[in-house]
Parts: C-alpha cells; structure tokens; sequence
C-alpha cells in the first residue's frame, strides 16, 4: 500500500512551480485574463517546452507517457497558478486521439499535439446544458458533420477540434474546415475561452474507437478540473492568509482575530483531505476500471463545490478590495465556476453517482 | 502509488479471518461472550501478536515491529467482527502509552499488564469545573505529606469514575511555578475514604461521566509518572492518543453504509426516500466528505508506513474535527430521515448499545447517537480548540490574542 505520491510525482509538481513562477506571475495571469483571447502563444510554447503538452501522450510520439494522475497533478498546479490557455481542452484532445484514434490518426496528430505545435480541443456540450451523448444531436454523415455545439475551449486557436457525435461517436474537424463557423462566447473565466461552432456539413473524419472512449475522456475531464479546482482553492486561502497577515485593523494585523483564524481553518479542513480524493479518482483511472467512473464524478462534484464555497468565503474576508476588479481573488473565483459548470455541474454527477451506485 | 497491500499482507488479513471466525464466540450473531470467554478469546489473540501490539511483552503485550498496515487490518477486521481489540477505555488507550514513555520501571511493571487484561480500570481527571479548555489553570492540589501525596480539590466531566480503580491526572503540585510548569501527572487510588464520585446526568439521559471530589484524598509518592512539574509534557502523550482514538475512520464509513440503509427503508411521500432527488443529492454530497476522509486516511497511513508523517502532518492535524463534524453531519441527515414520530420519541437511558453500537440502524439507534455526537465532539478539545490547533499550527497563523502567559 502506497496512496502516496512518487519521488518522480513530487518532483514533477515542484518544477511546474516554479515554471509557473517564472512564467506566469499573478500579473500575467491579469494581462491574459483581461486581454482578448487567454491564448499567449509566448506562454504556451514555454509550456510545451517543458512537456505539458504530451504528458499522457506516448513517449514514441514525443510524449511522456505518463499516467492521469501525473497529468491532474500538472492540473492543480496550473489551477494555482491560474494558468491561462487551452491546457484542458488540449489534454482531452490528446487523449481522445490516443484511446479512440486509428493508428494512422495517431501518428498524424499525437507527434504535433505533444510538440504543442497544434492545438487540439473538444467541442462537447450543447443546448440545454447537454453534457452526455444521449443529448447530443451533431451527426455524421458520409464523411461531414452537422451541428451545433456550445462552450468549446479556445475554439478560435484549436487546430483540431473533437466533436462528440450523437450516441457516443467522436469525429476530428480541422481549423478553417469548410462549413465551420466559431461564435465567441462572453465567458466569466478570462483565463480560458469558450466559443460555440455551427458545424454546416464541415468535413470530418470518424475516431473508430469514439464510442468506447466517451466515458474515458469524459472522466479524464472531470478528475482534471477538480485537480485544477483544487489547486485554485489553496491558492485563495494561502493569498489570504499573507494578505491578512498585512492588513491592520483595530491596531492588529487582521489574522490576528480569532474568527478569521477560525474561518481560515474551517475552510482549509474541508478543502485538505478531498486532496485525496481526486489522487484516488486519478490513480483509479488507470488502475481500478470498476471504480473509475464514479470516483471520478465524486471528486468533481465535491471538490469544485469546494472550491467555489472557498472562494466566496475569501472574497468576503478581503473586504471592500476583495470586491474590486483590481483585487486578483476574482480571478480564481471565476476559474472556480468554469471548473465547476463545465462537464456538467454538481448536481448532475452527484445524481449520476446515486445511479452508479444502485440507489 | 499502489492500493493494494500487496499479497503478505492479504495472506495475514485471511488469516486473522480465520482467527476470529474460529475463536470469536460471538461471530455469526451468537449471544454476547461473558467475561471469562472474553479474557480467553484476548490471551490467545495477545498470544498470537493481533493485540496491544506496540506493547513489549514483559508488560502484558505482544511486542510486534511497527507495521501500520498490519495494524490497520486488524482494526478493521475485528470492527468488522464486532471483536474488541484489547480492553476498551482510556486505560489501555491513554495511560499505557504514557507509562511506556515517561513511566519508571517500577509503575510499568505494577500497572501496565492488570490494565491490558482489564483488571485496573481507569478514568482520566483532568477537567475541572474552572479549568476545560484552558486546561493548564487547573487548581486540584497534591501536596507531599510524608510518603504520601494529599489531594484536594474537584474534577469534573469524569467519563467511568463511577467504575474505575485508577485515575491518572494533573494536579498542581508547585504553587509558585507559573502555569505549566506547576503540575504533575499523577496516579490515584479511587476506592478511598477521601474520593467522592457524583454521576453528572447527561442530556443522554444516562449517566457515564461525574464530579469526582477530593478531601485529603492520598497517594504514595512513588504514584508520579515524570518528575515534579512535568505533568504537563507528560500529558501531551495522552492527548496525542486520545484524539487518534476519536478519529477512527471505520466508524465513519459503518455510519455511511447504515444512512443509505435507512434512505432505503424511509419513505417520503409514499416513495423510497432513496427515490427522491433531493435525498440522493445531499447521500452523494455526503459521500463525497466520507470518501475524502477514507482516502486521506490512507495516505495517513502510508505516510506512516515509509516514516514520511511530515508529508501528513497538516491532514493529520484536521482528523478530529473533521471526522466530529462529518459524524454530525451524517446523523442529522439520519435524524432527517427516521419517521418524524419515531424522532420524538426519549431515548431509551438502557439502550447500552447506544455507547458502543458500531451501527445506528436499530430502533432509537439515530436519536441516541444524534444526541450522543455532541460528547465526541466537546471531549478531548472542543471544535473551537481544534480550529486554534489548526491554524495555529497547521496554516502558520497567530495564537490568540489573550492576557494569559
Ligand atoms: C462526553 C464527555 C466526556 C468527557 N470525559 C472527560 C474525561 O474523562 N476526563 C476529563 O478530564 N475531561 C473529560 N471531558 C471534558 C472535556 O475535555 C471538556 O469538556 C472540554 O475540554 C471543554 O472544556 P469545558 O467543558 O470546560 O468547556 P469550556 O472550556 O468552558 O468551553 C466552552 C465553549 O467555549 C469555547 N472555547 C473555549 N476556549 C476557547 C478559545 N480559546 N477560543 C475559542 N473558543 C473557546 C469551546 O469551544 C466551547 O465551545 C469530557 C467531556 C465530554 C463532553
């Protein structure tokens, strides 16, 4: 028994740090987030360059090769560090080529996709906040899709773009394909856009294996953005702590009084030990398929709520600046709600999850 | 990262089920083991290294190498069996530990194995009624006279005085000395002219905690675990065992499973509560704090088993807490769900299995233990000390403002 991280595993999360120090500061987090697009073509070839972009990719494509785990734990740093662009939607891309992709297709686009030289993303939900196949109505009809999705992560950038077909397929669609029209979304997380396609007969080609690997990529998702939420809610207590730590008020730094400290607690003992919870969902991914499914839901459903709850709570503790567009808490706050209504939100999985269970 | 235990210690988890399938009478729902079968039932697992095992076995113990995973499996199978693991109460739980620390070789040898095999019970006097959570002003005195110390004094919240032998405490022995350094850890004689034991009357309805009152009570000298003044190091141990004892997981997952049992029998609106939406939302939100708890605990106990506890060190800080407030979270869903009728119903004051029921799920089992929640939850540092504890100590943040040294 060994529900702890590898030396490797630790190792991994220290570099990325202080990658994310070096490279994306809280001020160029502001800059992106405030900017246009969150895409910074600057940021993401640092990224790629120190192999966030192929993490789960094989290694004789230029990947890593390494397990969901690592790659979630890549996740919560960036969370942290409120990392902007398309790291998600990237991720997914990858891994629905990988477990879905004919050999061909994998050899056309992993080497690109691991490289960060494309960018790949995944155009899944759509109206009515239709997360799941069943729901989805974009077909595929001798080689060209029809359809409309909605909330796609930095559509405008992606170089490839899987589709989520009706029932359960998957099809690639290229950037620029003709028919395909990209909708930018006013989004509330400035630090990953979202865009709707109108998808006119776009040329596409089928993933073979779409089906099967729904579910897979579906609870690669959901393990990820808890990772990111997880990440994103220490990171608002730790800001907390030091900003409070500097205040003063009634002649006393702020963190001095009692009921903060005891909020501050509160907040971290419900956050700390659902660490665990999407290590365990992670690691079931790759190593407990009967598991894997719900613990995956489970840890999304509990760990953005968490998240969230913390960042309403620190907004709150920062005073009037707390509420200011100046004051950064905002910034994690929105990556918060994304990470919590994108995949579908709490209430949905935790439904699942009763289902899952037979209740 | 690896889940499993790896085959040894699968092999010793088949073995110890075969153990209690064949020696713990009351297996299979047979009636509840008497004294003597119990004392059998402990030698031959003592015997076998299953029980009291980080105690060597000149003292009554089985002198086993640390091996958390080991220990953990043990724990959860007899749970599991319903068996005792050794002698429950705060005796072998507290005191033992503390006397293998900082006991001399003589206090060992005298109190250490009767208390293993239940033969010296003990109740632990710390509280008194000025002296809860500020622990350390505590006014109790024991003067030397001769060979004796001379108590008096009053404590107070006294879980089983009305039962125990022994009291192991902290009284103030040098009056000059500031707070801390002014009180000694000492081992008292219950059955004596000058000890008084009142039962205190809980909202329970029972009575299982008391004022114990002390007037020229007396023990030996030699009765002192460390020297004059250190009573309160010495009590570190104890505490540090005494918040381990209440935030076993197990419990936690047992009271989970019994929660969708009752959502499965209640009904609500003429439907299986189990139906509802609402009820499947708030049992997964639920869940999601059991699990989270279940998994921190094995990276507790990993941490533990390569001797990295520093990685844990901050969850393992929130266990108390965190288990006391889910425990009451989930009895109030449990609360939430039993027939509003049956909910008004006085708890059964004879209802032993209240106190040591490892399920909620028999008739009046939910609104004792709902009530019972609060006890776990004010003993051994209240929620309130364990946020200062936690922020002091885990998140770096100041101690309290206050006029105390
Ligand atoms: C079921 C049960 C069994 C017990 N068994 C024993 C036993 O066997 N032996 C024994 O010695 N004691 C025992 N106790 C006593 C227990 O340890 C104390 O009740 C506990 O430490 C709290 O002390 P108090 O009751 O004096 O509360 P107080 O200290 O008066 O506290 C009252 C309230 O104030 C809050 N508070 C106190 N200090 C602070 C602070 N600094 N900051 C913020 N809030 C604060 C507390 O959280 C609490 O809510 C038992 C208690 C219970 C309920």
């Amino acid at each position: 028994m060994d529900f702890g991280l590898s030396e490797e595993q630790e190792l991994l999360q220290e570099t990325l740090r202080d990658f994310v120090a070096r490279e994306c500061p809280p001020a160029r987090v502001r800059e992106r987030f405030e900017a246009d697009g969150a895409h910074d073509p600057a940021l993401w070839s640092a990224m790629a360059e120190v192999g966030l972009c192929g993490l789960c990719l094989p290694e004789d494509c230029g990947g890593a090769q390494l397990e969901l785990l690592d790659l979630a734990l890549a996740a919560e740093v960036l969370g942290e560090g409120g990392v902007p662009g398309p790291f998600l939607g990237h991720a997914l891309a990858g891994l629905a080529l990988l477990h879905a992709g004919s050999e061909e297709q994998r050899w056309r686009w992993l080497p690109r996709l691991a490289s960060g030289e494309a960018i790949g993303s995944v155009a899944l939900a759509e109206p009515d906040s239709a997360w799941e196949p069943e729901r989805w109505a974009a077909r595929l009809l001798e080689g060209r899709v029809g359809g409309a999705k909605r909330l796609v992560p930095h559509a405008a950038v992606a170089d490839l773009i899987v589709v989520g077909l009706a029932g359960g397929g998957m099809a690639l669609v290229e950037r620029g394909a003709e028919g395909l029209s990209v909708e930018p979304f006013a989004g509330v997380d400035g630090t990953r856009d979202l865009a709707g396609l109108c998808l006119d007969a776009v040329p596409a080609e089928a993933l073979p294996g779409g089906s099967e690997a729904w579910p897979r990529l579906r609870d690669a998702g959901l393990v990820l953005l808890a990772a990111d939420s997880f990440g994103s809610a220490w990171k608002l207590i730790r800001d907390t702590i030091d900003y409070l730590g500097t205040r003063r008020q009634f002649g006393t730094p702020l963190v001095q009084f009692q009921s903060v400290k005891h909020q501050l607690a509160d907040l971290a003992t419900e956050l700390e030990p659902a660490r665990s919870l999407y290590w365990y969902a992670a690691h079931a991914f790759d190593h407990i398929p009967a598991e894997a499914e719900r613990s995956a839901a489970l840890a999304k459903a509990h760990i953005t709520d968490r998240a969230l709850h913390v960042a309403r709570e620190v907004l709150e503790l920062h005073g009037g600046i707390g509420f200011t567009w100046e004051c950064d808490v905002h910034l994690w706050y929105k990556r918060a709600m994304w990470n919590r209504a994108f995949l579908g939100g709490p209430d949905h999985h935790r439904e699942r999850c009763a289902r899952l269970a037979g209740w | 990262m690896d889940l499993s235990f790896g085959p040894e210690h699968e092999r010793f988890r088949e073995e110890v089920r075969e153990f209690l399938a064949e020696h713990w009478p009351a297996g299979d729902g047979g009636p509840p083991p008497g004294a003597g079968q119990e004392a059998s039932f402990r030698a031959l697992a003592i015997e076998r290294g299953y029980v009291y095992r980080r105690i060597p076995r000149r003292y009554g113990g089985s002198e086993q190498p640390a091996d958390p995973l080991r220990e953990d499996i043990l724990r959860r199978e007899f749970f599991a069996a319903g068996a005792p693991l050794g002698i429950p109460g705060v005796g072998p739980a507290m005191l033992v530990p503390t006397l293998l620390e900082h006991g001399s070789e003589e206090q060992r040898e005298e109190f250490v194995a009767p208390t293993l095999r239940g033969e010296i019970r003990w109740c632990q006097g710390y509280s008194e009624p000025g002296s809860g959570s500020d622990l350390a002003s505590l006014q109790t005195r024991a003067e030397p006279d001769g060979d004796e110390w001379v108590v008096n004094g009053h404590k107070i919240w006294t879980s089983s005085a009305h039962l125990a032998d022994w009291m192991f405490g902290l009284f103030r022995t040098e009056p000059g000395e500031p707070r801390h350094a002014g009180i000694s850890y000492l081992l008292l004689p219950m059955r004596q002219p000058g000890v008084e034991v009142r039962p205190l009357r809980q909202m329970t309805g029972t009575a299982e905690f008391n004022e114990v009152f002390f007037d020229d009570a007396r023990t030996p000298l030699r009765n002192i675990v460390g020297r004059r003044g250190q009573g309160w190091k010495v009590s570190r141990t104890t505490l540090v065992h005494e918040r381990n004892m209440i935030g076993d997981p197990a419990r936690v997952q047992n009271l989970f499973s019994d929660l969708v049992e009752l959502a499965r029998g209640a009904r609500l609106g003429g439907r299986p509560a189990l139906e509802d939406g609402g009820v499947r939302r708030r049992l997964v939100e639920l869940e999601g704090y059991v699990r989270a708890q279940q998994y921190s605990g094995y990276r507790q106990l990993s941490a533990t088993a390569h001797g990295r506890e520093d990685r844990t060190r901050l969850p393992t800080l929130m266990n108390k807490l965190y288990t006391t407030e889910l425990v009451k979270r989930l009895l109030e869903f449990g609360y939430d769900l039993i027939d509003s009728d049956e909910s008004l119903a006085a708890p059964d004051e004879n209802d032993a299995r209240a106190r040591l029921a490892r399920s909620a799920n028999y008739p009046g089992g939910w609104t004792t233990q709902y009530l019972y929640a609060h006890g776990a939850s004010i003993a051994g540092g209240s929620p309130n000390i364990q946020r200062n504890i936690i922020g002091e100590r885990g998140l770096g943040l100041p101690r309290d403002l206050r006029q105390t040294p």
